[in-house]
C-alpha cells in the first residue's frame, strides 16, 4: 500500500473514533454524517500524518511511548508547583531570557512533541525553531545555567531528558 | 461515594492551579512571562478538572467527552502559546527589562545584516 493511502486511512478511523465518541451512535443519521464528516477531513488533510515507513517494533514503540508519557506528566507536576511558587512569592524570582537549544530529532512530528513537552515542562516554553540548523529558541523563566550562550549545557538542562526518550518513540 | 469524593478533591485542585494561572498572567511583567503561567497552570488545572468529571461521572457518554476534552486540551495549548509568543516577537515586542538575555532577537539581527 502507498504511503499517502495508508496515512489518509488511518486519519479517517482515528476522525471516525473521535465522532462516535462524541455523539455516543444513537441513531444511523448521526453514523452516517460522521463518517462522510471523516472522509472528507482524511481527503483533505489526511495525507500529512504518516511522512515515512515505519522502522520499529509497533508494541516497543508504544511502550517507549508509555515511559515518556510518565516522565512528562511528573514533569508537568513539578512545572505547576514552580509557577505557583513564582506567582505567589511577594518578590516574582524571575530571571527570563531567551536561549537556544540543538536537537537531533529528524522527524517533524517527533519535533513537535518535543516542543509541546518543553512548553509544558517547568519554566520552558518554545518560541520559534530554525529547521535548518535544528536549533530551538526558548524562553526560560529563571536561567539556571551560567554561560547561557552556551548551548550544549542548554540543551543537557532543558531537552536531555525528552529528546532521549522521544528518540525511542520515533525513530 | 468514593468516587465523588476523589472526584470533587480533583476538581478543587484544578480550580486552585486555574487560578494560579490567572494570578500569573496579572502578576508577571511581560507577555513571555504571562503566557508561561498561562498555558503550564491553566492546561494543568483544566485537565485536573475534566478528571475529576471523568471520575465521578463515569465511562459514559458525559466521561468519554472528558478524555477528548483533555487529550486535546494537550494537543492544542503549547502550540498556541508558540504561535502566540513568536508573533508578538516577530511584531516587535520587548522583553520585560529584567531579562538578561535574547539569542532569538541576535540571531535575527545576524541574519538581517547577513543578507544585506
Amino acid at each position: 500500500m502507498k504511503i499517502k493511502t495508508r496515512s489518509r486511512l488511518i486519519v479517517f478511523l482515528l476522525s471516525a473514533l473521535v465522532w462516535f465518541a462524541l455523539t455516543s451512535m444513537k441513531n444511523w443519521q448521526e453514523v452516517f454524517v460522521g463518517l462522510l464528516l471523516s472522509l472528507l477531513v482524511s481527503l483533505i488533510a489526511g495525507q500529512f500524518l504518516i511522512t515515512t515507513e515505519k522502522t520499529k517494533h509497533l508494541f516497543l514503540r508504544s511502550l517507549a511511548f508509555a515511559k515518556y508519557l510518565f516522565r512528562f506528566i511528573w514533569e508537568m507536576i513539578k512545572a505547576n508547583f514552580h509557577v505557583a511558587y513564582i506567582v505567589l512569592h511577594p518578590n516574582l524570582p524571575i530571571k527570563p531570557g531567551i536561549v537556544k537549544v540543538k536537537t537531533k530529532l529528524t522527524k517533524d512530528s517527533a519535533r513537535t512533541v518535543l516542543c509541546n513537552s518543553i512548553t509544558l515542562t517547568p519554566g520552558t516554553m518554545t518560541v520559534d525553531i530554525n529547521p535548518d540548523k535544528n536549533e530551538i529558541y526558548i524562553h526560560w523563566i529563571d536561567i539556571v545555567t551560567k554561560d547561557y550562550h552556551n548551548i550544549d549545557e542548554n540543551t543537557a538542562t532543558i531537552s536531555a531528558k525528552f529528546e532521549k526518550l522521544l528518540k525511542e518513540v520515533f525513530e | 461515594m468514593i468516587n465523588e469524593i476523589i472526584g470533587t478533591v480533583l476538581i478543587c485542585a484544578g480550580i486552585a492551579f486555574d487560578f494560579f494561572g490567572v494570578l500569573g498572567l496579572v502578576r508577571l511583567p511581560d507577555v513571555y512571562n504571562r503566557l508561561q503561567a498561562a498555558t503550564k497552570c491553566v492546561t494543568f488545572g483544566t485537565a485536573g478538572i475534566l478528571l475529576g468529571v471523568l471520575i465521578i461521572q463515569g465511562f459514559n457518554a458525559f466521561g468519554i467527552k472528558c478524555i477528548i476534552g483533555i487529550i486535546f486540551i494537550f494537543l492544542t495549548s503549547p502550540v498556541g502559546a508558540h504561535a502566540i509568543s513568536r508573533a508578538a516577537h516577530r511584531a516587535g515586542i520587548k522583553l520585560t527589562r529584567e531579562s538578561i538575555v535574547d539569542i532569538y532577537a541576535e540571531d535575527k539581527e545576524l541574519k538581517e545584516s547577513s543578507t544585506n
